[in-house]
């Protein structure tokens, strides 16, 4: 049993992570009362950047750098449209995430076939030794580690940071946090530039370890599936931790029910994600004062200093 | 000098129109550096895409085979984003238009007869309808964001779509392939054009257009979609039924999606395969906002739209350009659509350069 577990538990971690990273990064940027649809673009740009960047140069570092780099890129065309020129965020979210498909299909053309190892596996040393609980926990590679550290960062940045306490004050309230005479444009443009970062290396996850090579729209859907996430956790961090590896453990359960052959055709296994998706948004969703309490207030709004 | 925006004090009604044009201008710019980037001659790659497909009648024709679907999807969806209702999700709608269109003309395989056709319709635009009242149920009962449920649908549908080929639609003397029975002349729809491929489907989007046009501005749910889209407050003093608005908006997109899906397999394509679209249903989203979220703008854009598709057809055969490059330019066309649209609201101004902050 322990035999097919350890495996079963390191495959829903690893199908997890992409989800964790781009889910916290988009919480971010919705902290501070801006909704980004783009994220399937950035990680797509992200995924495809990133290969392209180890390949080239063989550096693990140098590859997740690039991928954080083309997500926060794309982000920033994302942060100018909105925040510079007021463009309504949902469009050009839509935006965003079409540009990117077309964009990282073009950039990616020539790779396609291309083989890449993935990313080496750190073993901690000694804590991997443990019995079951090692394997489990502490034979991944550096992205893996990263998400765990990143959902604790995230976490206590909001809680008790004074940034945090400023950036959840702008989502809340532009007018306020403008009148008190913080930056809104600025802080926004960072969150932005976080979720971007985050979306590039959740897509770099995708290519560098999870696939690992690079398809066109190989995100499929994840970033949406992100997107969900946040909604789902009610932009809580540990929440959306837990969302991921949700959805996480879907994914797996029916790619094993597939390998093991449950007599049910593999696209109905497939829909799964997608529907569990539909379902906890609709349970979420369902208690409006819920989603009213703890969604950012200015969320969507456009904001102008000298309005 | 320094740029800065100053708030207009009233939309600028010029801009609207302009703006469209502006983008157009920029991305046609932002085209010829990309390919000069991607080692193209620019001019050669320009005319490619933006000349050569129409210089023969049989181009114009494809023209309209490939706008159609986008004028149909891209009306209809123009009225729900007035709304303010995000469906995102027209190409599931589409493909389950596709697949209940299909189905009938299965179904009467070995029927001869005129009401195969406006049956194989009625299919495609029930189906597609079926598939936007699922969101629009679940928005309007449990308050679940439409944007992502109609996306997700939208994966369903196409993993759908692969299921039926691959089992119960699939050919059964198709030596396994997974694509259907080729249809019937009874299940085809009639060319309008000898010699090309312009079918019925475009006759239908040019009704569509008109009738768009006149549910805007004629009808009662017309003013109170405007009027709920634009002042939301103001249309619930006045009694208007945002949910009525949100079940209405969904289900005329997804009917007009699942029309289009069904012109597509029952026109160009002929069978049902595993894919039937190269992205119309997302594209359409670009047609409708191009078009101004009005009728007659979305004829242009779509077929604006349609262009740079079989440019990117054309460059791919005669230069070896990636395919690709078509949805780069699409997506390039609505960032800077949205960006020109602050001439809308904002005036672009001038300050010297001060040595002093003004704060």
């Amino acid at each position: 049993m322990v035999d097919i577990l350890i495996p079963a538990i390191i495959t829903i971690i690893t199908a997890s992570t992409p989800l964790v990273y781009a889910a916290l990064g988009e919480m971010i940027t919705e902290k501070s009362g801006v909704l980004n649809l783009g994220v399937e673009g950035m990680m797509l740009m992200g995924a495809v950047i990133g290969f392209i960047a180890v390949t080239q140069t063989s550096s693990v570092m140098l590859g997740i750098l690039a991928a954080m780099l083309a997500g926060a890129g794309m982000s920033l065309i994302f942060a100018m449209l909105v925040l510079g020129l007021q463009a309504t965020q949902v469009a050009t979210g839509l935006a965003l995430t079409i540009f990117g498909i077309g964009l990282s299909a073009l950039v990616g053309q020539g790779l396609v076939g291309v083989a890449y190892e993935g990313i080496p596996k750190l073993p901690i040393p000694l804590l991997s030794d443990i019995p079951f609980i090692g394997p489990i926990l502490f034979k991944h590679d550096i992205l893996v580690y990263g998400s765990f550290v990143i959902t604790v960062l995230v976490s206590w940045f909001l809680r008790k940071t004074r940034a945090g306490l400023i950036l959840r004050a702008v989502g809340d309230s532009h007018d306020a946090a403008h009148a008190i005479g913080y930056p809104v444009i600025k802080i926004r443009c960072l969150a932005i530039l976080f979720g971007g970062a985050m979306a590039g290396i959740a897509g770099g996850y995708l290519s560098l370890s999870y696939s690992p090579l690079w398809i066109e729209n190989m995100s499929a859907g994840r970033g949406w599936i992100a997107l969900a996430l946040v909604v789902f956790a009610t932009w809580r961090p540990g929440r959306v931790f837990f969302g991921a590896y949700l959805f996480g453990g879907i994914t797996i359960l029916q790619l094993h029910a597939q390998a093991m052959g449950a007599g049910v055709p593999s696209q109905v296994m497939s829909m799964l994600p997608y529907l569990a998706t539909i379902m906890v948004l609709v349970l979420i969703s369902r208690d409006q004062k819920k989603i009213k309490m703890n969604s950012p207030a200015c969320i969507g709004q456009p904001f102008h200093p000298s309005s | 000098m320094i740029p800065y925006l100053e708030k207009r004090a009233e939309h600028s009604r010029t801009m609207v129109y302009i703006s469209p044009f502006i983008a157009l201008a920029l991305t046609l710019l932002g085209g010829i550096m990309l390919f000069s980037l991607l080692g193209k001659s620019p001019a050669q790659a320009m005319y490619a895409f933006f000349v050569a497909p129409l210089t023969s009648l049989y181009g114009w024709a494809e023209l309209g085979v490939k706008a159609s679907p986008l004028v149909l999807i891209g009306v209809a969806l123009s009225i729900g984003f007035r709304a303010g209702v995000w469906n995102i999700g027209a190409e599931g709608q589409l493909t389950l238009g596709a697949i209940c269109g299909s189905c009938v003309a299965l179904w009467l395989y070995q029927v001869d007869s005129v009401f195969v056709l406006p049956l194989m319709m009625v299919g495609g635009v029930l189906g597609g309808m079926f598939w936007a009242s699922i969101p629009a149920f679940l928005k309007t009962r449990f308050n679940a964001n439409e944007i992502l449920t109609s996306l997700m649908l939208t994966y369903v549908a196409l993993l759908l779509l692969s299921l039926l080929v691959h089992g119960p639609l699939r050919d059964p003397d198709g030596f396994n392939f997974p694509e259907s029975r080729i249809f019937h002349d009874a299940a085809s729809l009639p060319i309008m054009v000898n010699g090309t491929r312009l079918h019925l489907g475009a006759v239908f989007a040019l009704i569509a257009v008109g009738g768009i046009w006149l549910l805007l501005s004629k009808s009662l749910i017309g003013f109170q979609i405007k009027v709920i889209g634009q002042a939301p407050a103001a249309g619930r003093h006045a009694g208007f039924s945002v949910n009525r608005t949100i079940w209405f908006t969904l289900l005329l997109g997804g009917g007009m999606a699942g029309l289009a899906g069904m012109f597509e397999v029952s026109g160009p394509i002929g069978q049902l395969l595993p894919i039937i679209s190269p992205g119309y249903g997302f594209t359409a989203i670009i047609v409708a906002f191009v078009g101004r979220l009005h009728p007659v703008g979305s004829l242009f854009a779509g077929l604006l739209i349609a262009l740079s598709y079989l440019g990117g057809e054309n460059a791919q055969i005669t230069l070896n350009l990636p395919i690709a490059v078509t949805g780069v330019f699409q997506g390039m066309l609505l960032f800077f659509l949205l960006a020109c649209d602050v001439l809308i609201r904002y005036r672009i101004r001038f300050k010297p350069v001060s040595r002093f902050r003004h704060g």
